[in-house]
């Protein structure tokens, strides 16, 4: 636990940074469009995912969707589910969500010792059920960092300045590489969990390209749209002029 | 789980009470939403897909309840207001096949969800225009599902939905913009009616 709270100080002193750099980033005014300065190399990239999904991404999450029993596959989904409810009890607990972040402990704790490792959801049943998802791009959020401008990262897709950052700890710091100290494991392990994330989403991927005229651009306006409204859990305001934190002492 | 059946029961309870009676907006919700799920879970057809079927139940639980043409305007802009009434129709009419669309395609995903309607802000019952926020409960993680409703007559009608944070409206001003700058209302139309015939000849799996 005293590892996780050292790290926690590191991050904080991250975000000092990060929030310095997302002033010099960030624009005169968040309209949409001009919170995307560089569209140009992210439709590439946009491009080279959409491309790498169709070849391999999307036929292998198709193939273990056919292969692997249901019953597998929601023991993957519930063991990675633990260990990201884990990181988001970390981050309530940074936004100083004390009674959130108890709640997600305890599921962490129920699903851990009575659910095989995380395997089984059993916290669920009990009624403790998962609120809401944190990492530490909301956390950062939080806190008033603006997101600074959009970001499409090659193969994991839409982000901004911001929550790249803060991925990157997510990933150093917390889920897999916690479990799994070997270099090998744990690439694998992060290639199962990405696999699994893909897989939930073959059918919304569905829905978006019927609707879509600009995909790209649909993508885009959701990420943002969406990133702000959990950061604010679920209630933005119209302007986005005070923090989410601010807000919550006012209230 | 226990809020889950307990969300059933109330609903089922409300159904016959609503007659003539004025509903409170979030009772609204909660009717027409339960309606819809009710329908999908009852019938092997929508959820094996049927385009036809999804369409017709879109078409008689959920577009009376909908403020299209306000829909419409906002997602258009100013020049909605330029737009001579041939436009508008052809426009109208186009965006519906697409919403439809949309629509049909998020409702094969109904399964086993459950609708929450959470109370409604303190002091909004005298508004005419509020937001009524659900969650869609199911197997995975909840969905967010917030609607805007305007008051018209007793009743209420939707202008806007959003969906795990991304309001529709919003959504479509962005999808929009380009056609629009470029070429006006009539581009944009040309390219949804492009999109909505392309759906159509897709193969639905």
């Amino acid at each position: 636990m005293k590892a996780v709270w050292l790290r926690a100080g590191r991050c904080l002193l991250l975000a000092g940074l990060l929030a310095a750099l997302s002033a010099c980033a960030s624009l005169p005014g968040e309209g949409l469009s001009r919170s995307d300065p560089w569209e140009t190399v992210n439709r590439r990239v946009f491009e080279f995912n959409e491309m790498v999904d169709k070849a391999a991404v999307k036929p292998t999450a198709q193939i273990y969707q056919a292969v692997v029993p249901r019953l597998i596959r929601s023991g993957v989904d519930n063991f990675f589910g633990n260990i990201a409810d884990f990181w988001s009890s970390a981050n309530l607990a940074l936004q100083v969500k004390p009674r959130p972040a108890l709640e997600m402990g305890m599921r962490v704790l129920v699903n851990t010792f009575m659910g095989l490792g995380g395997i089984l959801d059993v916290a669920d049943e009990m009624g403790l059920e998962r609120s809401s998802v944190e990492d530490f791009g909301q956390t950062l959020g939080y806190w008033g960092i603006r997101s600074g401008p959009y970001l499409v990262l090659p193969l994991l897709g839409p982000s901004t300045l911001r929550d790249a950052t803060g991925l990157a700890l997510d990933f150093k710091d917390s889920g897999v590489s916690m479990v799994w100290r070997d270099a090998r494991d744990r690439n694998i392990a992060t290639g199962v969990q990405l696999l699994n994330a893909r897989v939930k989403l073959l059918n919304a991927g569905r829905v978006l390209d019927e609707i879509a005229l600009d995909k790209y651009l649909l993508l885009r306006d959701a990420y943002l749209a969406r990133r702000k409204s959990q950061i604010y859990d679920g209630d933005p305001p119209e302007d986005d002029a005070a923090p989410a934190a601010f807000r919550r002492l006012v209230r | 789980m226990h809020r889950r059946s307990l969300i059933l029961a109330l609903s089922l309870l409300g159904l016959p009470a609503l007659g003539a009676e004025a509903l409170t907006a979030d009772a609204f919700v909660r009717q027409v939403s339960s309606d819809v799920i009710e329908a999908v879970k009852v019938d092997k057809a929508i959820q094996a897909g049927d385009v036809n079927r999804i369409r017709a139940l879109v078409d008689a639980k959920v577009m009376p309840h909908v403020n299209f043409q306000r829909m419409t305007a906002t997602s258009v802009g100013p020049q909605w207001r330029a737009a001579t009434a041939e436009q508008q129709k052809r426009m109208l009419e186009e965006f519906k096949t697409l919403m439809v669309n949309t629509y049909s395609g998020a409702l094969t995903q109904v399964k086993d969800q459950a609708v929450m309607v959470k109370p409604l802000r303190a002091g909004s019952t005298e508004l005419s225009e509020l937001v009524v926020r659900t969650e869609v409960r199911g197997k995975g993680d909840p969905i967010q599902l917030d609607y805007r409703l305007e008051k018209a007559g007793e009743g209420w009608k939707i202008y806007d939905v959003n969906v795990g944070g991304f309001w529709l409206v919003d959504a479509y001003k962005g999808q929009f913009a380009k056609d629009l700058s470029v070429g006006g209302l009539d581009a944009l139309i040309a390219r949804l009616s492009d999109k909505n015939k392309s759906l159509a000849a897709a193969p639905k799996n």
